[in-house]
């Protein structure tokens, strides 16, 4: 069943047409993977289905409720986490203080929050830097600590907005298993934006390609690398 | 009240018992000089503090707080002096009066996207043109003043709020640690922590589910409704009213430099800062006259230059400096 439905969405800023008529759906439980081109209107997807922007035409609708047009924090409150792509963390308040507003989305009290908030810190092994302020964190541990937030809110949707960007190689493949852990043993879909095809391929199960805003291509990793249209203008035939 | 002391360290608990003891007892130790210089130094303490929660916890910047000290002292004399409506119920109208004008400022501020030096414009722009209205409110004495009737200043009459400095000097002490013990609450608080959030980051704070609307609104409001009460203080205590005075943008620059001075966003920040600065802005006059000094500017560069070095040498304010060393875990 698809938890997440995107139907023709489409948003132009001034004149510029960044997604057109771009159609998916995210299947309840699963991990799917949004790739294309810098500029191919990945982020701004993100940005209509998390509420920054309401988008020009098209619905999106959350296990069945439509969620088109609601402000930012609705949606989190409807179920969708967000990360940003260029992160966003609080960096004045420590690590394990900026895990509690998150965690303060799902539990009203605060002690209660704060306990949320060390087991997603464990998960993402970012419990040794917990009373550490967010601005001396460095950057591989800043895109952790972006995960941490959105997923102490307790989301059913994870939006990734390039989150294994700038990882070692090593890096990406504990972040990879973090998530594929997440994943099973607590149901969360997630959907990410990525241009880490090694994350990628390990991890969505359905992956979707844009190009120019438009949807050019959906199918699994293994169908999408060998698409001629994908090859042409993303992944380049070496991919292969 | 167990929240209130919870996670202070042991050190932090015997200062501040021995700062508790120290102010109690004041009165009886000092003259009625230094009484006076205290009980400025409190009005600014909490002042201080009501600006802080705004600006130090939610990151709104206003530069128009004597606005809220004036109408509150207004909104009280004059329901005092035409009314013969005791103040503790004038109070509850200041209160009134002013949330509903930091929440007026507020909605039109946030709800069309006013925000940062914009928003600290508005706020001037209003507490200028209260002061300009006032300067021709006839009733309210416009800019000849108005004045409330001094009677024996040797009787504490708490019910009119009639009284030596004595009595002031306690009312504001009260008002000051009322407002250091909300701040501590508050600041623990899921309110604390989504005042923080939106401080640091109005977008990622909104995408973690905060309404920063709603919480922006909150800290405008308690903000005004807490300086208020200065309002209403200053009227009682001073006896006499300006708006040329009260309203003046100067006045808002006294109240936020405590704070800064102190240490923005901290809990004891603005009561330091208050301490430092107003002895020192006083202090400079008593050795200027000593000395024999009457230049005019010179006590202005002096108090600047002062000013300067706690910026350029404690960027964070002098408070974070001194918890530091004191080994107490800054909040």
């Amino acid at each position: 069943m698809a938890l997440l439905e995107v139907r023709s969405i489409g948003k132009s800023f001034r004149g510029l047409r960044a997604v057109h008529d771009v159609s998916f759906d995210v299947v309840d439980g699963a991990i799917a993977a949004m790739i294309g081109p810098n500029g191919a209107g990945k982020t701004t997807c993100f940005n209509l289905i998390a509420g920054v922007f309401a988008p020009d035409a098209g619905e999106v609708s959350l296990g069945g409720r439509r969620i088109t047009g609601l402000r930012p924090h609705e949606i989190c409150r409807a179920g969708i986490g967000r990360t940003f792509q260029v992160v966003k963390p609080f960096p004045q308040m420590t690590v394990l203080d900026n895990v509690v507003v998150g965690a303060l989305n799902a539990s009203a009290r605060v002690g209660d929050a704060e306990r949320e908030a060390r087991r997603v810190l464990e998960l993402l092994h970012l419990d040794g830097k917990s009373r550490t302020l967010a601005a001396s964190l460095t950057l591989p541990e800043r895109k952790r600590l972006e995960v941490a937030r959105a997923m102490a809110t307790r989301p059913r949707l994870l939006l990734l907005d390039e989150v294994m960007a700038g990882l070692r190689p090593t890096e990406v493949d504990e972040m990879v298993g973090v998530f594929r852990r997440i994943n099973r043993e607590t149901g969360l879909t997630i959907l990410l934006i990525e241009h880490v095809m090694r994350a990628v391929m390990a991890l969505a199960a359905n992956v979707v390609v844009l190009h120019h805003g438009e949807k050019i291509c959906q199918g699994t990793p293994a169908e999408v690398v060998r698409d001629p249209a994908v090859l042409e203008c993303y992944l380049g035939e070496e991919a292969v | 009240m167990r929240a209130l002391f919870a996670g202070l360290p042991p050190r932090a608990l015997v200062v501040l018992v021995i700062v508790a003891a120290l102010l109690l007892g004041a009165p009886l130790m000092v003259d009625a000089y230094v009484l006076s210089v205290l009980i400025l130094c409190l009005y600014f303490a909490y002042t201080g503090q009501a600006w802080n929660i705004m600006m130090g916890f939610a990151g709104q910047l206003s530069l128009g707080h004597s606005l809220y000290v004036g109408l509150g002292a207004y909104a009280a004399a004059a329901l005092f002096v035409h009314f013969s409506v005791n103040p503790w119920l004038g109070a509850l109208a200041a209160i009134a009066i002013c949330t509903a004008a930091g929440l007026v400022i507020g909605f039109l501020a946030f709800r069309f996207g006013i925000a940062g030096v914009y928003f600290a414009i508005l706020t001037i722009a209003f507490s200028e043109f209260t002061r300009i209205g006032f300067d021709h409110w006839t009733w309210l004495g416009g800019s000849g003043g108005f004045f409330l009737p001094v009677k024996e200043r040797g009787v504490t009459d708490l019910a009119t709020l009639r009284g030596p400095p004595v009595m002031f000097y306690y009312a504001i002490l009260a008002l000051t640690v009322g407002a250091l013990a909300l701040s501590r609450l508050l600041l623990a608080s899921r309110l604390g922590y989504y005042w923080r959030a939106i401080r640091e980051d109005e977008e990622a704070a909104q995408a973690l589910g905060i309404d920063t609307f709603r919480y922006k609104m909150i800290a405008v409001g308690l903000s005004a409704a807490m300086t208020s009460l200065a309002g209403v203080f200053f009227a009682f205590y001073y006896n006499n009213l300006f708006p040329e005075q009260i309203f003046s943008m100067g006045r808002s620059i006294e109240i936020i430099l405590g704070p800064i001075i102190g240490g923005l966003g901290t809990l004891a920040g603005p009561i330091v800062g208050a301490f430092v600065l107003t002895p020192l802005a006083d202090g400079i006059t008593e050795i200027m006259q000593l000395l024999g000094i009457d230049t005019p500017g010179v006590k202005q560069v002096f108090y600047g230059v002062c000013l300067l070095l706690v910026v350029v040498f404690l960027p964070h304010g002098i408070w974070p400096a001194i918890a530091r060393r004191l080994g107490f875990a800054p909040h």
